[in-house]
């Protein structure tokens, strides 16, 4: 991997069978993510946006091609130790936050700490440091339900980056929010990539949220090109 | 990375968080397994019952003497010359009247069962003077003992309580006498509380039984001289006995009705607990489905397959067994305790009981309900463990 590269995909193929039907999603796909960039991926619907963004983050496995992030090949990785992986190295940020309704906003925070060897303070005090650094610091004890959709997202963020990965994975982190709320998010996400130089992968279909990238790239047909498809 | 048992216990405490939002299926399971818990402590404590009224108040010093090859007093047949002989054997107690030894007869009768008005068969049993001092259980609670010579009968507690005729001061016609109730006797919740007593003579006249009797109910000075009064009595060569200690007797008597009522019992219960384990089955599928965000959230986040299958089973466990409790509470409370009477099928005739809940009984229904929820929560647990997290993901 050549310096600075995060995030290194090569001649990658996704495959999905249903039935006797192959739907080719990936076709000899390449991408490299430099440590501390800030990269938007556009496309239509069933681009293959979100596969791609799966595979990154350990959460899907290629047909064939290589995907190396942070200097480990993912594709032989066992289950076991990919999901090891993902726990210290990426934050995920989804469209519709992904919060257990049962835990407050802390507790909510605080899972991924869970299979950290961090203590109870320890956890307390990192779960602290995220909530404030999303600015919801005195709505810790809130349970989802509780919250507005743009807070509830900020919850997501900081559960994302509680564990301080180098990598934040976001899947269209604005899509379900109003522009004001989006906006506050997109903010935060060019926040922690310009001051905590987290490297930032958002998958978007907004052209707006892709302006905040310092890149954005296209993907269609499964494949990607830095001008957009017409 | 923390230890999967403390990652377990994470995911378990969110599952078990969430279970008031699946509170539908989480309660048919609760209440489905309670069914099955209750019916199978409620059959199984009728089986409790019966063996403790068989068993109850025997003291280990009583023994039974009945006719050589017989296993039950009601196809025995015993002389006077060989009463005599038992009478006379060493090792027996003895009061100031003599021998500890009641010769005994045994007739059937028929009486209506106070609950349905059906005739019944009521054990009638003709005791010997020293009958009271071989029971001492055997206490009057009710009117006096019998008199010697007379036609009157005394009726133990259970037979009062479940056979109508029998209320103090009644009149009853049996065989060409009628008899009147002049006291009513608890047995320490034994087996003499489901008889009628009355003089063994008065009933020989009543039955044309001559001087022939059925057993001899002995007390022994102690329990140790079993084997010696035993061999005394089967090598005397004037008789054809067969020897028995009286709780060894009553264990023979209740061995039958025991093991059908047993075997039943767990049948009807193994049958429901196939329907309780599909319905724990669906319900965990449901809360796997419900929970399939969650868990596929989990499984991003990095927490293992272990954990989430643990988490699964557990809360399955906790909802069999919050359905073990109340199933066993309901029949602890609505059984326990309950009188009812059954045929003994050695003896043809009925014997009261009542229902005995007992801790043992509250354990294994406890312990039935854990493996229904276990066995029902592993499928779906072993499903929610093989999500692939992207296309849970994807489908939500």
């Amino acid at each position: 991997m050549s310096d600075n590269v995060w995030v290194s995909v090569r001649g990658v193929d996704k495959v999905f069978v249903r039935g006797s039907e192959s739907i080719h999603v990936l076709e000899r796909l390449s991408l490299e993510v430099r440590q501390g960039e800030f990269l938007a991926l556009m496309g239509p619907s069933g681009s293959g946006k979100t596969t791609l963004l799966n595979l990154i983050g350990g959460l899907d496995r290629p047909t064939s091609g290589e995907i190396e992030v942070g200097g480990e090949r993912l594709d032989g990785m066992s289950e076991r130790r990919l999901a090891a992986w993902r726990a210290r190295q990426v934050g995920l940020v989804f469209q519709l936050y992904h919060l257990m309704t049962a835990l407050t906003a802390e507790r909510n925070v605080e899972l991924p700490l869970l299979l950290s060897p961090l203590n109870r303070l320890e956890r307390r005090q990192h779960v602290a440091t995220a909530l404030a650094l999303v600015g919801l610091k005195d709505r810790a004890r809130h349970y989802p339900s509780q919250l507005s959709g743009g807070e509830q997202q900020r919850v997501g963020i900081a559960r994302a980056i509680v564990t301080d990965p180098v990598l934040l994975l976001c899947d269209e982190p604005t899509g379900d929010l109003d522009r004001k709320s989006g906006d506050e998010i997109l903010g935060l996400l060019q926040a922690l990539n310009r001051e905590h130089g987290k490297t930032i992968v958002m998958v978007t279909h907004d052209p707006h949220a892709s302006a905040r990238a310092g890149r954005t790239l296209y993907l269609n047909k499964g494949r990607l090109s830095a001008e957009m498809p017409e | 990375m923390t230890h999967p048992i403390l990652q377990a216990a994470a995911v378990t405490w969110i599952s078990l968080r969430t279970i008031p939002q699946r509170r539908g299926s989480s309660g048919a399971a609760v209440f489905g397994i309670a069914g099955v818990v209750a019916v199978l402590v409620g059959t199984l404590s009728i089986a409790q019952g019966f063996r403790q009224a068989m068993t109850a108040a025997v003291a280990p010093e009583n023994v039974v003497v009945l006719r050589g090859g017989v296993d039950s007093e009601m196809l025995s047949i015993l002389g006077p010359e060989e009463v005599r002989v038992v009478e006379d054997t060493a090792g027996l107690a003895r009061d100031a009247r003599g021998a500890l030894a009641s010769a005994e007869l045994y007739v059937v009768i028929d009486l209506p069962k106070r609950s349905s008005g059906t005739d019944a068969n009521v054990p009638l049993r003709g005791v010997g003077p020293a009958a009271y001092g071989v029971r001492p259980e055997v206490q009057i609670t009710a009117g006096r003992r019998f008199e010697p010579g007379r036609s009157e009968i005394i009726a133990g507690r259970g037979a009062a309580a479940e056979f109508a005729g029998l209320d103090l001061g009644s009149r009853v016609k049996v065989g060409r006498n009628e008899w009147t109730v002049v006291g009513i006797f608890s047995a320490g919740g034994g087996l003499a509380e489901s008889e009628i007593w009355t003089d063994a003579v008065v009933l020989q006249d009543a039955y044309e039984r001559d001087q022939s009797y059925q057993a001899v109910y002995a007390r022994l000075d102690s329990a140790g001289q079993f084997d010696a009064f035993k061999d005394a009595l089967t090598s005397d060569p004037r008789l054809n006995v067969r020897v028995v200690r009286q709780a060894d007797y009553y264990a023979e008597q209740a061995e039958a009705v025991d093991r059908l009522v047993t075997v039943l019992g767990t049948l009807v219960a193994a049958l429901m607990g196939m329907g309780a384990l599909f319905g724990a089955l669906n319900t965990m599928y449901t809360s796997v489905s419900a929970r399939r965000r969650e868990i596929a959230t989990l499984r991003a986040l990095g927490f293992g397959g272990g954990p989430v299958v643990a988490s699964v089973l557990l809360e399955s466990l906790v909802l069999a067994l919050a359905g073990g409790a109340i199933g066993a509470g309901l029949a602890c409370g609505l059984l326990d305790g309950y009188r009812a009477s059954t045929l003994n099928w050695q003896s043809f005739s009925q014997v009261a009981f009542a229902f005995a809940v007992t801790p043992q009984l509250l354990l294994e229904g406890v312990a039935y309900a854990a493996g229904i929820g276990l066995i029902g929560g592993a499928f779906p647990a072993i499903r929610a463990a093989r999500l692939p997290v992207a296309v849970a993901l994807r489908d939500l």
